[in-house]
C-alpha cells in the first residue's frame, strides 16, 4: 500500500466517536428547549427565555431584565415540564437502545419487559386506594415496574435454560399480560376512578414541577452512567454468545447488569410521566440509521436525541389542541406506529439494522 | 515460509481425565493428552464423536470435569483475563455485525488486554490495522463486514483470534463454510501464522485429508473418546476410519508421499436394496 493510501486508510479507521453526532443533537436540543419555553398560552420572546435561562447559571452573576412575570412563567411554569420531559426521553430511549443491544431485537422497547404494565399496575392501585392522592404515585409505579421487570427476568432466565435473551422476551410478554389483566380488573372493580387512571396511563407531563425533576434526577444519573460504562461491552453483545464469553466477557452478567441500569432509569421515567411509548424505538433507530450502529454512538446520542424528541412531542402535546392537551402517549404513538412498520422494513431489507 | 525453529518438546495444553456431561448425555469420557508448543493437532472423528465438546472444555465455554492445564496452570483457577490471553478461539459459526468495520470487528480481540471498562488505545487500533495488512485485508479495514466475501470473513475472524496475542489458538471447523479454493487459503495461512509467531493450533477437521496434510498429530475421537492419536500415518487407517465414521474409505498415497483419503459409496450403482 502506498503512502498516501496508508494515511487515506488511517483517517477512515480512526476510532468510532461519537463527538460529532452529539454536536449536532446538542445544539439541536438547545434549540428545543428555548423554543419549546418560549411558545405557550403567553407567547415569549427567545431573547427573554434565553436571559431568564442565562441568569440561573450558577457562577456567572448575571440578571435578567425580565418582567417578575416572565421570570416566573419561564423557571417555575415551563422549565421544570421542559426538564422533566427531557430526562425522561433521555431515559427512554437510552433504555430502549439499551434493551435492543441486550436482547438483540431490533423492536425491543422499554416496555417489552413488563415495565409498563407493572408500573400502570402499580398506580391503578394508588389510584383506587387513594381516590386520585397522587403523592404515592410515583414510588408505587416505580415498584412495579421494577418488580414486574425482576420477574421476567427470574422466569426467562430459569426456565428459558442458558439464558439467550428470547426466553427472557417471552417471560415479558407473559408478565406483562400478567400484570395487566390484574390492572384491567382492579380498573373495572373502581370504575369511579377510570378518569384519573387513563390519563396517568396515556402519559402526561402536565403537572410538572421542579420536585418531580428532583426526585427523578438520582435515579437517571447512576441509570446514564452505568449504561453509558457498558457501551464498549453493549458492542461486544453483538457476537454470538459463545464468542463474548470466548473473549473474556461474561453476556450474562453485562446482560443483567445493563437490564438492571436501564430499568432503573425507564422505571424513573415512567413513574413521573406516564406511559410513553415508542421514544425507545424511534430514537435509537434514527442515531443508527443517520450515524453509526456502534453503541458507544447510539447510546449517547439517543440520551441527548430522546431529550429533544420527547420535548418536542410534549410541546406538539400541548400546543396542537390548545388550551386542551392531547396526552403525550398518543403523539408519540402517531410517530411511532409508523416508524415502527418501517424499522421492520428496512431490517427485511438489509438483514437487520442491528 | 521461513524455516521452522525447533524449541525443547514441551507440552503447553495438557487434559487429564477430561469429562463434558450434558444433561442428558456425556459428550466426553475422561480424555487425558497433550498437545506440545508449537505443534498443530487435527482432532477428528464423526459428527457427535466429541471434538467440539472437548474444544468447548479447552476453551472454557462449558463445565468440565478433570483438568486443563494451559502453560502449566490449570484453567480453573484463572481469571477470565488471564485465560483469554493464553487461548484464543475461533467458533464454528460467528457472527459478524453487518455494519461494523472491519477494524472495530479485529479490534474486539483486544479485549482480554483491557479492563472491563476500558477502551482500546491507540496501541490496541495499531496492532488490529496491522494484523489487518498481514492477512491481505489491509485495504478494507473501513469496509461494512455486510460487504465481505466468506473467504475474507473468515480470514476476519482469524485476525481477531490473532489479536488476543494468545499461544493457543483452538478453531472449530474453522474452514466447514469456504469453497475448496479458499479452504486450503485458509488453513495455509493459519500454518504460516503459526510458524510465523510460534502458536500452538487444535482445531476440529472435516476434512481427513486436509487434516493430514497440515496437522502435525491428529487425534480421532468416537463415542467421546479419543481411540487413536498420533501422526497422520498412525491415525489413519481404512478399518478403523470404516468403523468409526459407518462408512467405507480407500486411503491412497500421492507420488509425494502424502495421505490422501476418499470415500466410498457403500452401494454399488443402480442397485438400492
Amino acid at each position: 500500500m502506498s503512502t498516501r493510501a496508508r494515511e487515506r486508510n488511517r483517517l477512515a479507521t480512526s476510532p468510532v466517536s461519537p463527538r460529532i453526532p452529539l454536536l449536532v443533537t446538542g445544539l439541536g436540543l438547545i434549540g428545543v428547549i428555548l423554543v419549546s419555553t418560549a411558545i405557550g398560552p403567553a407567547d415569549l420572546p427567545i431573547s427573554t427565555v434565553a436571559s431568564v435561562l442565562f441568569s440561573h447559571v450558577p457562577f456567572i452573576h448575571f440578571h435578567s431584565s425580565a418582567s417578575a412575570v416572565s421570570q416566573a412563567i419561564v423557571w417555575e411554569v415551563r422549565l421544570p415540564r421542559v426538564v422533566l420531559g427531557g430526562i425522561v426521553g433521555a431515559m427512554l430511549a437510552a433504555g430502549g437502545a439499551s434493551y435492543q443491544g441486550v436482547f438483540r431485537n431490533p423492536l425491543a422497547d422499554p416496555y417489552l419487559l413488563g415495565i409498563a404494565a407493572g408500573a400502570g399496575l402499580g398506580a391503578t392501585i394508588v389510584i383506587v386506594a387513594n381516590g386520585g392522592s397522587t403523592s404515592w404515585l410515583p414510588v408505587v409505579a416505580f415498584a412495579g415496574g421494577a418488580a414486574a421487570v425482576s420477574l421476567t427476568y427470574v422466569v426467562g432466565a430459569r426456565f428459558g435454560g442458558r439464558s439467550s435473551g428470547t426466553s427472557i422476551v417471552l417471560a415479558g410478554v407473559a408478565v406483562a399480560a400478567l400484570f395487566t389483566a390484574t390492572q384491567t380488573f382492579l380498573q373495572q372493580q373502581h370504575a369511579q376512578d377510570l378518569q384519573t387512571v387513563y390519563s396517568w396511563i396515556l402519559g402526561s407531563l402536565s403537572v410538572a414541577t421542579w420536585s418531580d425533576v428532583w426526585l427523578i434526577l438520582p435515579y437517571a444519573i447512576v441509570s446514564a452512567a452505568a449504561l453509558l460504562m457498558h457501551r464498549r461491552l453493549l458492542d461486544v453483545l453483538r457476537l454470538s454468545e459463545e464468542e463474548v464469553a470466548s473473549l473474556g466477557v461474561n453476556p450474562a452478567r453485562v446482560r443483567l447488569a445493563v437490564v438492571a441500569a436501564a430499568t432503573l432509569g425507564t422505571a424513573a421515567a415512567v413513574s413521573v410521566s406516564g406511559l410513553i411509548g415508542f421514544v425507545g424505538i424511534i430514537v435509537p433507530h434514527l442515531v443508527r440509521l443517520t450515524t453509526n450502529a456502534s453503541y458507544r454512538v447510539v447510546l449517547p446520542v439517543s440520551m441527548v436525541g430522546g431529550a429533544a424528541f420527547l420535548i418536542l412531542a410534549d410541546l406538539v402535546a400541548r400546543t396542537v389542541e390548545s388550551p386542551a392537551e392531547v396526552p403525550l402517549g398518543v403523539i408519540t404513538a402517531f410517530v411511532g406506529g409508523p416508524f415502527f412498520i418501517f424499522v421492520l422494513r428496512s431490517r427485511r431489507a438489509h438483514q437487520g439494522v442491528l | 515460509m521461513q524455516a521452522r525453529e525447533f524449541e525443547p518438546a514441551t507440552a503447553i495444553v495438557e487434559c487429564t481425565e477430561l469429562a463434558v456431561r450434558y444433561a442428558e448425555s456425556t459428550a466426553l469420557h475422561d480424555v487425558s493428552y497433550s498437545v506440545e508448543r508449537g505443534c498443530w493437532l487435527g482432532l477428528i472423528g464423526a459428527n457427535g464423536a466429541g471434538k467440539t465438546s472437548l474444544l468447548k472444555a479447552l476453551a472454557r465455554l462449558v463445565d468440565f470435569e478433570g483438568e486443563v492445564r494451559v502453560e502449566g496452570r490449570s484453567t480453573s483457577s484463572m481469571s477470565r483475563r488471564e485465560f483469554t490471553q493464553l487461548v484464543a478461539y475461533v467458533s464454528q459459526s460467528p457472527e459478524f455485525p453487518p455494519e461494523m468495520r472491519a477494524v472495530d470487528y479485529v479490534a474486539l480481540g483486544r479485549l482480554p488486554h483491557l479492563g472491563y471498562f476500558g477502551a482500546e488505545g491507540p496501541h490496541d487500533r495499531e496492532r488490529s490495522l496491522e494484523l489487518l495488512e498481514r492477512l491481505s485485508l489491509g485495504a478494507m479495514a473501513a469496509r461494512h463486514l455486510s460487504t465481505m466475501s466468506g473467504g475474507e470473513l473468515q480470514r476476519l475472524v482469524l485476525a481477531r483470534a490473532l489479536a488476543q496475542e494468545a499461544p493457543v489458538l483452538l478453531l472449530d471447523e474453522p474452514t466447514s463454510a469456504l469453497d475448496l479454493g479458499r479452504r486450503v487459503e485458509a488453513l495455509e495461512l493459519v500454518d504460516e501464522l503459526r510458524l510465523e509467531r510460534g502458536l500452538t493450533v487444535i482445531s476440529a477437521m472435516h476434512d481427513l485429508t486436509l487434516a493430514a496434510q497440515f496437522a502435525d498429530q491428529l487425534a480421532l475421537l468416537a463415542g467421546g473418546v479419543i481411540v487413536a492419536s498420533g501422526t497422520a500415518d498412525e491415525v489413519l487407517e481404512e478399518n478403523s476410519l470404516d468403523f468409526h465414521f459407518g462408512t467405507r474409505v480407500r486411503i491412497l498415497r500421492t507420488e509425494d508421499g502424502e495421505l490422501v483419503v476418499v470415500p466410498r459409496r457403500t452401494r454399488p450403482k443402480g442397485r438400492h436394496d
